[in-house]
């Protein structure tokens, strides 16, 4: 209760931590580059916030492993792709009401990679996020993964909890991992072709249903013309 | 039953058979009712069934009703004369069981000189159906459940013969209405108002034979061969319908059986302080007295079956051959010393 | 075998002829048990494949994938206020909790923040449904160890929690309460003197938890040392919330990092355990319960008064750029990492969920245990199916 009821929580303090926090982003960034070299492509601190890195294919698992025997970053969250090419079939039938709503026509599909924070080359990037837990850290790496070599070299060696999330990522995007103990499907049955996270793999059900269809409730005897208004 | 020693050996056998199983199948019935129904709803704080009957009270016949409707599977791969066979083995054990308990001064289905002793003999005859079970089902489940029960049954029956030889050597005969009239007439002290019910001076057999009885009937603590969270239900998994039904019953019918066994070795049995042993009436009073002794140690039974997480099998092998079956041995040598000293 | 040579090749095979005659008499062939994917003991559908040597488990492969529902392919054609929908249901037995980090998300990249008032209900509710799954773990941990009792007791109590987050937000399960910018409604009247009470009894409920199994022998001879979790391996699995505190690693997402929550003004401990093993980490979560009743009463006696909702656009469309923010959801760590370029819809959605890491210990932990060890192991790490499967 002694906290709680101490609301005037000086002021100065709160920017002397969020300077510190900065401090300890950007150290931990000129150590990874003084660490990777030419690895680091890039790099977006959000002062207070958080920290993205973009690694070359060759550093990904160096980083990694600075990440965690040099710098404290022992704990995997998780690691996962993004396909940065926009779906080819747009917003993939919108509801008429979405569309209605803000989504503008005049935006054609537009197959230009537009990337995100830290940029990239490619199509695919494989990106993952590992924490310092007793400083309270969060680092995300990022590396491209070129269109005609969709491998990159496998975390498991590293962080033994990349395993499961390595084969996630195999299957939702079809990128291999070199060294991986073996690369099954995870949540797909083991014949399933295809790789649904792909922004080129049409979602089935918004083809067979326009979503979210007729506004499929029954009308109610007392109320007639207020159908038109789902609200 | 006393009418039934002058009639025809068809007339004896016929009465003793509709006997045994009114004694094997009220019995069980009413406590599948009053413990797994009632008892055990409130103590989950709920009310179990209120629908068949007053306060439910119909709810078993519904459930035989239902299981005996329901169809008979047996597995594709399944040895299914063994299959087949092995809830009546069981079941068996425990009717053989019934008849060397006696309820009164001539109340009684067999008077034999070993009778606890055929007892003890018989009740191990249900590891034979439960294996049987396990393996005639063809499931890995079923099998890993009939060898936990083979491994569990065998190692807790030698602390239930060694708590039984306690009470054996104090009473002189193995005789179940020898034992009964040797509490009833027996002295603590010289204090004969009560007689000596053995629990008293065999305290420590009992407290081993509640146990080792818990584990022969693989109720929770000891229920590694059920275990319903990791085997299903092991050795029953694949069993529907009436042989369900049959094992169910097997089970209840076990509990009442062994309690009433209990009942005599260490409560007295059908005793009552006060009245003459060979009074006529004690053959309608005994019955009743043995019966309310039964209930309460199914109590027991069902109290702590509900209570208790279970054991892992090696802990389960660890407290019958490292500490039941020492004490039991201790508490024969203390029993027979003590024996011969007075 | 390219890479072995003849000559090695050669030992290697006599090696093995070796061994095969010494052991002809005693040799055992190893048994495949299929637990799941319909199995009590496995909280929906997930299936182990384990092999077994008598009873000892020489390895084990969990299969999930009956439950994928691909939320993260259908969150890209979801408008933000829809996708709460979806998360609802990936942990169904803690929903709001989902739903948090989620907007925390989305509201990072508008740069809007809810109103303290919002933030303070926010809290209360995200304790409250960390209340309503863990107390399902302390009846179910019974349950799995063979005590059928406390799980009767677990359903029996929270039943008050679920009824509070019911009367708040109109649905027992899945709330779907939480808005970008605040809350869709305020509380009913009357809700805080009855929430308090639900928290009374919730807390009558953990000491009768403590007295049913944590003081039991046979419970404590059935979890302790078994499944033990050395600190730095669940850290490289990349374990959560308190199957890591029971490991002594003090880390507590709602103290290190609140985010859009109040913790940090609240009186409060962080619980870990040294031993790492199943009892420690039901214990940590049998005092994370009363931990959070505790909370809830601190939140509900400081609750400020002003708007639930912060100004949002009606028709919400999140500037371009990425942002991740994970809490310490009742299971462990959950994190959403949103990606949006500036559209009605996230162009990717990444859940982290907890139980996914959780469980990918498994095939590590569960070597060498026998066949009862696997399911207090299951049961004491704590998933639930769709916060594996998503």
């Amino acid at each position: 209760m002694s906290r709680l009821s101490s609301t005037d929580t000086p002021e100065e303090t709160a920017d002397v931590a969020e300077a510190a926090v900065d401090n300890a982003r950007s150290d931990l960034l000129t150590h990874l580059a003084a660490q990777l070299g030419d690895g680091l492509v890039e790099s977006h601190l959000a002062p207070d916030d958080d920290l993205w890195i973009r690694v070359t294919r060759e550093a990904w698992v160096d980083a990694g492993d600075y990440l965690k025997t040099g710098l404290g970053f022992q704990y995997f969250n998780f690691l996962s792709a993004i396909d940065w090419m926009p779906s080819p079939f747009g917003r993939d039938m919108d509801s008429q009401v979405d569309i209605e709503l803000g989504h503008d026509e005049a935006s054609e599909i537009d197959s230009s990679l537009e990337h995100g924070v830290t940029g990239g080359e490619t199509r695919f990037q494989v990106f993952a996020r590992v924490n310092d837990i007793v400083n309270g850290l969060g680092v995300t790496l990022k590396v491209d993964v070129p269109d005609d070599d969709l491998t990159l070299a496998s975390w498991t060696g590293v962080f033994a909890g990349a395993d499961w999330h390595e084969r996630e990522c195999w299957e939702m995007y079809g990128i291999s991992f070199d060294g991986h103990p073996g690369l099954r499907h995870i949540y797909l049955p083991s014949g399933f072709e295809g790789n649904p996270l792909r922004k080129d793999y049409p979602l089935l059900a918004r083809r067979l249903k326009p979503w979210p269809g007729i506004v499929d409730v029954e009308q109610m005897p007392g109320d007639d013309d207020e159908s038109g208004d789902a609200s | 039953m006393i009418a039934a020693i002058t009639d025809p050996w068809w007339a004896q056998t016929t009465l003793r058979v509709v006997g045994g199983l009114a004694a094997v199948l009220l019995v069980a019935g009413t406590l599948v009712y009053l413990h797994l129904f009632k008892l055990v709803s409130f103590m989950q704080s709920r009310l179990g069934p209120m629908e068949a009957g007053p306060f439910g009270s119909l709810q078993l016949l519904a459930e035989v009703g239902k299981f005996i409707q329901k169809e008979d599977i047996f597995p594709r791969k399944a040895d299914r004369f063994v299959f087949a066979a092995a809830p009546f083995v069981v079941l068996m054990s425990t009717f053989l069981l019934v008849v060397v308990v006696p309820g009164g001064p001539d109340a009684w289905f067999v008077d034999s000189e070993i009778g606890i002793y055929l007892g003890m003999a018989v009740s191990s005859v249900s590891v034979i159906g439960i294996l049987m079970a396990g393996w005639g089902s063809a499931s890995k489940y079923s099998l890993l459940g009939g060898l936990r029960a083979t491994g569990q049954l065998i190692a807790y029956e030698l602390p239930l013969i060694l708590a039984v030889l306690g009470v054996v050597i104090q009473a002189e005969t193995m005789n179940m209405q020898g034992i009964v009239l040797a509490q009833a007439e027996g002295e603590i002290f010289g204090w004969g108002v009560i007689g000596n019910p053995y629990i008293l001076t065999q305290g420590v057999a009992f407290l081993i034979f509640m146990v080792a009885m818990q584990a022969e009937l693989t109720q929770t603590p000891f229920d590694m061969p059920i275990a319903e969270s990791e085997l299903v239900t092991g050795y029953m998994t694949e069993y529907s319908g009436m042989r369900f039904l049959l094992f169910f019953i097997g089970e209840f019918a076990t509990a009442g059986v062994f309690s009433a066994i209990a009942a005599v070795l260490f409560l007295g049995g059908w005793y009552i302080p006060g009245i003459d042993p060979a009074d006529n009436i004690m053959n309608v009073l005994g019955p009743i007295v043995l019966i309310t002794k039964i209930v309460v140690l199914t109590f027991v039974v069902f109290w702590v079956r509900f209570t208790f997480p279970r054991f892992r099998e090696d802990q389960l092998q660890k407290l019958a051959w490292k500490v039941l079956i020492p004490i039991a041995l201790a508490n024969i040598v203390v029993t027979g010393v003590l024996k011969v000293a007075f | 075998m390219t890479a072995i040579s003849d000559r090695e090749q050669l030992a290697y095979i006599a090696a093995q002829a070796a061994d095969a005659r010494v052991n002809v008499e005693l040799e055992t062939e190893g048994m495949t048990l299929n637990i799941g994917p319909q199995h009590p003991a496995t909280h929906g559908t997930l299936r182990i494949v384990a092999k077994l040597d008598g009873e000892q488990v020489i390895a084990v492969d969990p299969i999930m994938g009956y439950m994928h529902r691909g939320y993260e392919k259908l969150a890209e054609v979801r408008t933000y206020p829809q996708v709460t929908t979806l998360i609802n249901r990936i942990d169904w037995v803690g929903s709001f909790a989902n739903e948090v980090p989620f907007i925390l998300a989305a509201e990072k990249l508008m740069e809007v923040e809810a109103p303290p008032r919002a933030q303070w209900i926010r809290t209360i509710l995200f304790e409250m449904s960390r209340i309503a799954n863990i107390s399902l773990f302390l009846g179910d941990m019974g349950l799995q160890v063979g005590a059928v009792t406390p799980a009767f007791f677990a359903f029996r109590d929270r039943e008050h929690v679920l009824n509070q987050i019911e009367a708040a937000t109109g649905g027992r399960f899945h709330p779907n309460f939480d808005r970008i910018g605040g809350l869709k409604d305020d509380l009913p009247a009357g809700w805080i003197t009855e929430t308090k009470r639900a928290m009374k009894k919730m807390r009558n409920f953990c000491d009768e938890i403590e007295g049913l199994l944590q003081g039991n022998e046979i419970f404590e001879a059935r979890t302790r040392g078994i499944g033990v979790i050395p600190a730095d391996v669940g850290l490289s699995y990349g374990l959560s919330g308190a199957n890591i505190r029971a490991s002594g690693v003090d880390w507590d997402t709602r103290r290190d990092n609140p985010g859009g929550l109040v913790h940090n003004e609240l009186d409060w401990k962080v619980w870990t355990h040294v031993d790492g093993d199943s009892f420690a980490r039901f214990w940590v979560r049998l005092q994370e319960v009363r931990e959070s009743t505790k909370m809830v009463d601190q939140l509900l006696d400081g609750l400020p008064g002003g708007p639930i909702m912060a100004k949002v656009p009606r028709i919400i469309k999140v500037p371009a750029g990425e942002a991740y923010v994970e809490t310490e959801n009742p299971l462990g760590v959950m994190g959403y990492y949103v990606v949006s370029k500036g559209d009605l819809v996230p162009y990717r959605v990444k859940i982290r969920s907890a139980s996914f890491n959780n469980i990918s210990i498994t095939p590590w932990l569960l070597k060498g245990v026998y066949v009862p060890d696997i399911i207090t192991i299951l049961g004491s790490l704590y998933f639930i199916l769709g916060d594996i499967d998503r």
